[in-house]
């Protein structure tokens, strides 16, 4: 289809203020959080309703053309990378909150809702959203589910997938259907549980329904300075041994704490090599007498300094330097390449010092301020692009980083999900037979392969039996993909 | 299959790959809600079990998985079996990783003896279904759970990674080791209540959570359903954590509200504190004493139906309740049957027993329960119940618009519908 006809259809659907097709404007969209990839998408389409966007996917399935759904854009592995032939689907103006159930502990929106609304929304009486990424604050709910997002507090409470009952989606052949419920155990395969956290290959969800957790009693929040990055790890290790699962254990190393203290002038103790922020909710009885145990393993792993937090705007305080520290690097270094990868957690360690080897080995520094609760590390590659050849050093280094992070039991990606970014890495930690089942859930799924393809998996692959209007692939026809 | 087919295929040649001792002719007692078998074969490893399912894809054999065998009566009777392939030798503890909270165990193992290793190291997989003796491998393909589930949710908020032999014999995996991981679809979520019909289910990796140190029991005993739902909703608005909110009715009076409260002993006791004076507004509350605690649960947690009654699950919103309640009394009433009720009262999941009928009532019951709940947001789902009655009312109800795209999802994974051919949604 040409491009002026798929403009005009679409402008039927949605007005003409609904659809952008000028090169300037199109390039807003021409990357998400990952900037390093850019591509200008064919079309922007910008729906208001679950109906126009129904109509939009089945335009794409009669025609064959590929989309891509975006949120926010705030996604981190090049998930919403538009497709050079395709319709980039904008969900920014689906921002409606359906239905607020407390009683049933559930609230009901649209994907372009930001995720930190449903926790405005429910505050007053009493709840929260718990999957915070550390986007919160403009990531959308469509992406969060799409990524099966995380955050500092999912050691405790879990990722999106354990916070989404029900999802309204629309299929890659247009079709909407309702995956889960809102009430438990639904009969059939939960397909529910497939959909989150499949980056938008499966379809586009066009009504989420989520779980809300009631806020806890207390929350307390410590800060604890280490003399080196291992110590902050084994008190952690040690904490979790006694029993207790705080809410967040977050770790920075040195180089971390140089640009947080940097950022915000946190006064941290001289000579810090590690520190440890942990957080514990619950009742307060049971969360004062834990934390008092946390503050006494800190000091017997060698705490030189224990910052306790009186009062909320104390916590923020102590927070403050940790949520700093990615925008903070900018303060020390010109680039920084940022990774996802997770190790069981009593291999942090090993790996921490593994990492370091593969800085001095590559001559490159590299920050890690991770999840130390989850074993998820975010290792930052600092480099500085106006020299010649070190963009594709640090991507390399973050690479081996990747690789040995998988030789301790680990996996590729903690949150951040694989994307563009990481897709050439699946090979590395799943088998072929493994790729190719998964294949099979995406052929039932889109098996015209429309729904944000070549993402997730290294090589196109197609679906075998495709019923429907479509041909011969192009990529099959041009022998740059197999039949599957 | 025809006989003829399955004929192609011998008890030696299911010997030839597991050995004389693993593979036998099915008896009596191997039947699948009166569907008989022809062998039954016991894989010792991965290897020996995608070679049986190699074979069974091959000569076109219709294959039902089988853990202990405690919910091999789920689902709806099954057009046809051939071959059970069990899981009973596949039952070791491969890893368990302390520091992780993390272990990955072969799908055989009961979940009681896995539980026995994690104890060791004051661990635990926070799965507490009822059906004693059953693997941790049939618990996720039937996707039980039980009243912990409200604290630490079900299989899928459990399961970390899966491993399992497809139809044709690929071995597969998804997931990982680590509790943090969004790697490539969740194909263990996919796996999770597919009850044997995308697969055997054949390694497992679960999260691990620490055993609690101690506990108290906040039980309040109310005169209606309504009273029984505003005390539950007062549990569950507040800022306690109780592992369980059961509720549990014998008898069409009165109910039994019952919370557990688990943890360190300071804050539970301050909780149980708290608990009782939430919960004695809505009746007769009080905190058990140490020697009646293991003797309530035991009655309160007991299923409710014996073997020769029927069992249904009902899957509704929380603040429905009252209206579940009344509702199970009401239809027993019209249909002559008597309802036992327990459920996990804060999740929605209401479990109900019935008897003093026969499968004409018990039908009649539950198309009156489906009309009313299955209309909205629940289901009703027979998870015991004689064959008769299953042909009478599918086990399952209703599913709603995403059943053709489930059908694609069985097609995918088994175009030649070998397994478990009819026992699942929709006559999957």
């Amino acid at each position: 289809m040409e491009t002026a006809t798929l403009v005009e259809r679409m402008r039927g659907i949605l007005g003409a203020e609904g659809v952008i097709s000028e090169h300037e404007q199109l390039r807003t969209y021409e990357c998400d959080g990952l900037m390093s990839y850019r591509v200008v998408p064919r079309i922007v389409v910008l729906p208001e309703t679950a109906d126009q966007l129904q109509r939009i996917v089945q335009v794409c399935y009669e025609e064959g053309i590929p989309f891509v759904a975006r949120g926010s854009g705030t996604g981190l592995s090049g998930g919403a990378l538009p497709h050079e032939e395709g319709v980039l689907i904008a969900l920014a103006r689906m921002r409606e909150i359906v239905e607020v159930d407390i009683p049933n502990q559930r609230v009901i929106v649209e994907p372009g809702v930001i995720n930190l609304w449903v926790t405005q929304e429910v505050a007053p009486e009493g709840y929260y959203f718990a999957p915070d990424p550390s986007s919160q604050l403009v990531c959308s709910i469509g992406g969060t589910v799409a990524e099966n997002s995380g955050g500092a507090h999912c050691l405790k409470y879990g990722f999106t997938t354990n916070h989404v009952t029900a999802l309204e989606v629309v299929l890659p052949d247009g079709e909407v259907v309702h995956l889960g419920s809102k009430a438990p155990d639904p009969p059939g395969y939960d397909l529910l549980g497939a959909f989150v956290g499949s980056e938008g290959t499966l379809g586009i969800a066009t009504k989420v329904t989520l779980r809300i957790v009631r806020q806890p009693e207390t929350v307390k929040t410590l800060l604890a300075a280490f003399p080196t990055v291992d110590e902050a790890g084994a008190a952690v290790s040690e904490i979790i041994a006694s029993g207790i699962i705080p809410s967040a254990a977050e770790i920075m190393d040195s180089l971390s704490i140089q640009a947080a203290e940097m950022a915000v002038h946190a006064g941290y103790p001289e000579g810090t090599g590690g520190i440890l922020v942990a957080e514990l909710d619950g009742p307060q009885a049971e969360v004062d007498h834990q934390f008092g145990e946390v503050e006494r393993i800190c000091r017997e792993n060698h705490a030189t300094e224990v910052r306790v937090a009186r009062d909320e705007e104390e916590r923020v305080v102590l927070w403050k330097g940790r949520k700093a520290a990615l925008a903070a690097m900018g303060r020390i270094s010109h680039d920084c390449y940022l990774q996802d990868s997770v190790v069981p957690r009593t291999a942090l360690s090993d790996v921490l010092k593994k990492i370091a080897a593969l800085s001095d080995e590559w001559g490159l520094r590299v920050a890690n301020f991770f999840h130390a609760g989850d074993g998820n590390l975010h290792p930052l590659v600092l480099y500085d692009e106006r020299i010649e050849g070190e963009s594709e050093k640090a991507h390399e280094l973050a690479g081996q980083i990747v690789l040995a992070c998988l030789e301790y039991g680990g996996s590729i990606t903690g949150e951040h999900g694989v994307g563009e970014d990481k897709k050439h890495y699946m090979p590395k930690m799943f088998t072929e037979n493994d790729m190719n089942t998964m294949q099979l859930l995406r052929c039932a799924f889109d098996p015209h392969g429309l729904a944000n393809p070549g993402k997730v998996f290294p090589t196109p692959r197609l679906c075998g039996e495709v019923p429907g209007p479509y041909k011969v692939h192009p990529l099959q026809k041009a022998g740059m993909a197999e039949m599957f | 299959m025809s006989v003829s087919e399955v004929a192609q295929v011998s008890v030696e040649d299911l010997q030839s790959i597991v050995g004389r001792e693993h593979a036998r002719d099915a008896s009596e007692a191997d039947a699948v809600d009166g569907v008989a078998p022809s062998f039954v074969v016991e894989p010792g490893t991965v290897e020996e079990a995608s070679a049986v399912m190699k074979l069974a894809h091959e000569k076109g054999l219709k294959v039902t998985p089988r853990g202990s065998g405690t919910k091999i009566g789920w689902g709806n009777p099954p057009s046809e079996v051939d071959l059970i392939v069990s899981t009973a030798r596949l039952n070791r503890l491969l890893e368990h990783a302390a520091g992780d909270l993390v272990t990955r165990v072969e799908a055989g193992m009961k979940l009681e003896d896995l539980q026995k290793e994690l104890a060791g190291a004051n661990q635990m997989l926070a799965l507490d279904p009822p059906e004693a003796g059953a693997t941790v491998g049939g618990i996720v393909a039937a996707n039980a759970s039980g009243p912990r589930r409200l604290r630490y949710g079900t299989v899928r908020d459990l399961l970390i990674g899966i491993t399992v032999v497809l139809p044709n014999g690929t071995v597969a995996k998804a997931g990982g080791k680590v509790v943090k991981n969004v790697a490539g679809y969740d194909l263990g979520k996919l796996y999770t209540g597919s009850l044997g019909t995308l697969g055997l289910i054949v390694e497992t990796i679960w999260r691990l959570h620490p055993i609690p140190e101690t506990s108290r029991t906040v039980v309040v005993e109310v005169e209606s359903p309504e009273e029984a739902g505003a005390a539950v909703q007062s549990l569950m608005h507040s800022t306690l954590v109780p592992t369980m909110i059961e509720v549990h009715r014998p008898e069409s009076n009165g109910a039994t509200v019952a919370a557990l409260i688990e943890g360190i002993e300071p804050g539970v006791l301050a909780q149980s504190v708290s608990a009782l004076e939430l919960t004695r507004l809505h009746g007769d509350a009080r905190v058990l004493e140490r020697d009646e605690v293991a003797g309530f649960w035991r009655d309160a947690l007991k299923t409710p139906w014996d073997e020769s009654g029927v069992g249904l699950k009902i899957g509704a919103l929380p603040a429905e309740l009252p209206n579940i309640l009344q509702l199970v009394s009401d239809a027993a009433e019209r249909n002559g049957l008597t309802p036992r009720v327990t459920g996990h009262a804060a999740t929605g999941v209401t479990l109900v027993g019935l008897s003093g009928g026969d499968d004409e009532g018990y039908a009649a019951m539950v198309q009156e329960l489906r009309e009313i709940i299955g209309s909205g947001e629940g289901s009703v789902v027979v998870v015991q119940g004689s064959p008769e009655l299953k042909r009478k009312v599918d086990a399952w109800g209703a599913v709603g618009d995403s059943l053709p795209l489930m059908r694609r999802v069985k097609g995918r994974f088994d175009p030649g519908a070998l397994m478990n051919p009819g026992r699942f949604v929709g006559g999957i």
